[in-house]
């Protein structure tokens, strides 16, 4: 056994509204620069529709993920590293930017500068790759809230898998949001894919990163990747993707999309897993075992055994308590509500999902029964055939029990606390119907509705004997065409030495505001002085005790100190 | 021996070579980030689907020819059983393939990277430089071989170029083995010295990042955060600064 941490994430599907403000904020922090003007670390995506970039979950056409061999081994869906290697000129199942979209702007000086006319000027979409006029017919978020998705609705490849037409219209149509970042999966075929070794799953807590020092633009990772989570930046040449804000992480605070989001349904917290058992668990032979198998690897961070073998690998006592209290764990294994996006790729993905209650929810509800009683809900996750199978091969490889079960100790959960909220206690025999003590579903509905922040993200900072790391020096000035950088390097843009990723280093910038001492040790003026103690030579001296001698650069001379000898 | 032949077959190599050496030694230290394909097929697939492999394989079979022609003594592969007749006849014949299979892939790649759109956009003044002079090289090597080996009488390098650009390399410059070699081989041969002088300075340098290791390694990698402060040093006056040991701000 071999005891690893991951960071990993759970989205509650059941509260997501789809307001992409995940989207927005991940986009400001991470991909508002050229190269990256099409990419979505964090996109959220309107089902049943195509999804970003277009019908991506198609792998017999895109061929990402890993395959199972004859013999069992796991073998890179599109081919080994000699296939790999012979394609390295050109990569046959690379999408073409006009599979995610067309970055454009508008011609925004039109509206200011032109000439007095009958006409209102009107801004023109430009093409952000021409610089010519464009049209827009196409974005991450075309079929938002199923636009148009009479149109392109039936290349939505889970459809197409079932072979089942869903009614598109809007009154009779079954629709949820499917919010996306990188699955840091713990088996990752883009990892596996990449040929310079530049991408790489971080050994404490499983964050996959691509070293852009030794990224070589050779885009196998893109193709490798079955969610197209790996995007390649066509300024730079160099494949980029979600970091799981691994700055944020190190000290402490949730991703940007998880701290942004509006419904509060996203949960970040730590999982053990034994590394030895991870290629075993994805190589599984029957397709609908993968759920169980992935969840099999998963340790409980609770037993004596996997703490002490957790001790041995070198995790930290504080990280182990952090996978104790992990909401991932609890959610995945304990309530077992959530689910892995596509298990079938083998990448042992690690966002999980909790399947949305409330297509079902509406149906009853709009049909005049009543929405929160447990078994019209049961009836009704029984009988709405259509989205349960939809949610199946998404979530469970086609398997529709596991997604049966998720959504029954939801709606049970549901009827359970309106019981506790109405007549003073729930109804255990909804908690038994679906196997859980009423406590547990107590619990898990603090945990999913009440959703405190601190139960929502348990995120262990880095090591404090590391902290130096996270400290990154570089000049704010040095991004492309600033003051520092002067612009365009000879080599294309962005080459040069590269800009650091700012760090707004919480915990450090916490720790000094509310230190008793200076940040720093010299001579402190007007200027660097931060508030705290009472350097010498900022004050008029104050009566006779003040020393006269080289006490060092802090004098305090508050209460805090009072009757000690100074 | 002229002053202009002395500076011709004994300067401009080593110039040349210090500036591909000392060029590349400088690009990888300044400019890792920078050091990538630049690759345009997320832009265009149709058109690069069958110029960039065409170019590329072309491009792998010349340098494989020029190896053996270059820097293989001709006794060497006599001893071995290879006359005269033989190597000329291969390298002939598969020479003039590889020039037609690479000269026709860069037509398409210099004819997408004029007519789409982005990959125009996207392409720098060294691109353009690197262009004429990777072109004026292999037009230059293809019409030598054409004029002089397909069509002409045979050109014997083996005895006058080869040995020369070994002696270059042996520190023991033979200029004079130049003296009589045909324009179009001279031309050749100073457009690919001047291509390797620019060489560090393009996009180029992805050829030394055939990524031979991807065949050995293991499929997931695996890095600790403390190993990964990037893969360059830090600069002189950036080493990595910790926080002030909270022992020493505190007084006795």
């Amino acid at each position: 056994m071999k005891v690893m941490a991951q960071i990993s994430m759970v989205m509650n599907l059941d509260k997501c509204i789809g307001c992409h403000t995940c989207s927005v904020t991940c986009k400001q922090a991470w991909t508002n620069r050229t190269g990256v003007e099409y990419v979505w670390f964090n996109n959220v995506e309107t089902r049943p529709g195509v999804g970003y970039p277009r019908t991506y979950e198609d792998q017999e056409k895109w061929r990402g993920g890993w395959k199972r061999t004859k013999r069992g081994n796991l073998k890179l869906k599109d081919g080994g590293r000699l296939w790999k290697l012979a394609h390295i000129f050109s990569n046959p199942k690379l999408p073409e930017i006009h599979d995610y979209y067309e970055p454009w702007t508008y011609d925004y000086d039109m509206l200011l500068n032109a000439p007095a006319g009958d006409q209102i000027p009107v801004a023109k979409p430009r093409s952000l790759l021409t610089g010519e006029d464009t049209k827009i017919s196409w974005s991450a978020n075309w079929d938002d809230n199923l636009g148009g998705s009479l149109e392109t609705m039936q290349d939505d490849p889970i459809l197409q898998k079932m072979s089942e037409s869903v009614e598109a219209e809007f009154s009779k149509a079954f629709m949820f949001y499917l919010p996306r970042i990188c699955e840091h999966c713990l088996n990752p075929s883009c990892v596996a894919s990449c040929p310079s070794g530049a991408m790489y799953k971080r050994a404490e807590d499983g964050i996959v990163l691509v070293d852009q020092d030794q990224c070589r633009g050779w885009r196998m990772c893109v193709s490798g990747c079955p969610y197209k989570k790996v995007y390649f930046n066509h300024r730079t040449g160099k494949a980029e993707k979600c970091t799981m804000c691994y700055p944020r992480i190190e000290v402490g605070l949730p991703t940007v999309c998880a701290e942004t989001c509006v419904g509060r349904l996203r949960y970040i917290g730590l999982v053990l897993y034994d590394a030895d058992l991870v290629a075993e668990a994805a190589s599984v032979e029957d397709e609908h075992a993968l759920l169980a198998a992935q969840r099999s690897i998963l340790l409980d961070p609770n037993d004596p055994a996997v703490i002490e073998q957790a001790r041995k690998d070198g995790i930290q006592e504080d990280w182990i308590d952090a996978a104790q209290r992990s909401p991932i764990w609890k959610l995945i294994q304990q309530y077992e509500v959530a689910l892995p996006l596509h298990p079938e790729y083998r990448t042992m993905p690690m966002v999980w999902y909790i399947p949305p209650l409330s297509p079902v929810v509406d149906v009853v509800s709009g049909s005049g029964a009543d929405g929160e009683d447990a078994r019209t809900l049961f009836a009704a996750i029984e009988k709405l055939r259509i989205p349960i199978g939809y949610l199946a091969e998404m979530f469970s490889a086609g398997d529709p029990d596991p997604v049966d079960l998720a959504l029954r100790r939801m709606a049970a959960m549901r009827s359970y606390m309106r019981g506790v909220n109405l007549d003073g206690e729930g109804d255990e025999r909804i908690a038994r119907a679906v196997g859980m003590p009423g406590e547990d579903l107590q619990e898990m509905y603090r945990l999913l509705a009440i959703a405190k922040y601190e139960e929502r993200y348990v995120i262990p900072s880095a090591h404090a004997e590391q902290a130096h790391d996270l400290e990154e020096m570089g000049c704010s000035l040095d991004f492309e065409d600033g003051p520092g950088m002067g612009g365009a390097g000879p080599f294309g843009s962005s080459s040069g030495q590269s800009v650091p990723v700012a760090v707004e280093n919480f915990q450090s910038l916490e720790a000094r505001q509310t230190a008793d001492r200076p940040s720093s040790p010299g001579r402190v003026n007007l200027l660097n002085w931060d508030g705290n103690g009472t350097p010498r030579g900022l004050f008029p001296p104050k009566g006779k005790d003040v020393p006269q001698g080289d006490m060092g650069p802090v004098q305090s001379t508050g209460k805090r100190n009072k009757g000690k000898d100074v | 021996m002229s002053p202009i032949e002395i500076v011709l077959w004994v300067a401009v190599p080593y110039v040349s070579i210090i500036a591909f050496v000392a060029g590349h030694i400088w690009r990888y230290r300044y400019d890792k980030f920078g050091w990538t394909t630049r690759s345009s097929q997320t832009y265009e697939n149709a058109l690069l689907r069958w110029g960039s492999p065409m170019f590329h394989l072309g491009i792998l079979m010349v340098l494989a020819g020029h190896v053996v022609g270059l820097f293989i003594p001709r006794e060497w592969l006599y001893a071995i059983g290879i006359t005269e007749e033989m190597y000329h006849w291969g390298a002939t014949v598969m020479g003039s393939f590889a020039a037609v299979l690479t000269l026709a892939g860069l037509a398409i790649l210099i004819y997408r990277r004029r007519t789409v759109g982005p990959v125009f956009l996207a392409t720098t003044v060294m691109d353009k430089v690197m262009y004429v002079f990777l072109a004026l090289t292999l037009g230059f090597g293809t019409l030598a071989t054409f004029v002089h080996q397909v069509f002409g009488s045979g050109f014997h390098y083996r005895e006058t170029i080869s040995p020369w650009l070994r002696s270059i390399f042996g520190f023991q410059p033979q200029p004079e083995l130049m003296a009589n070699v045909p324009i179009l081989f001279d031309l050749h041969v100073l457009s690919a010295l001047a291509l390797f002088a620019l060489w560090p300075f393009t996009r180029l340098v992805h050829v030394f990042s055939a990524p031979v290791g991807y065949l050995f390694r293991p499929y997931v990698v695996y890095r600790s955060r403390d190993d990964v402060q990037g893969t360059r040093a830090p600069k002189r006056g950036w080493d990595p600064i910790s926080t002030p040991d909270p022992q020493r701000l505190r007084r006795p």
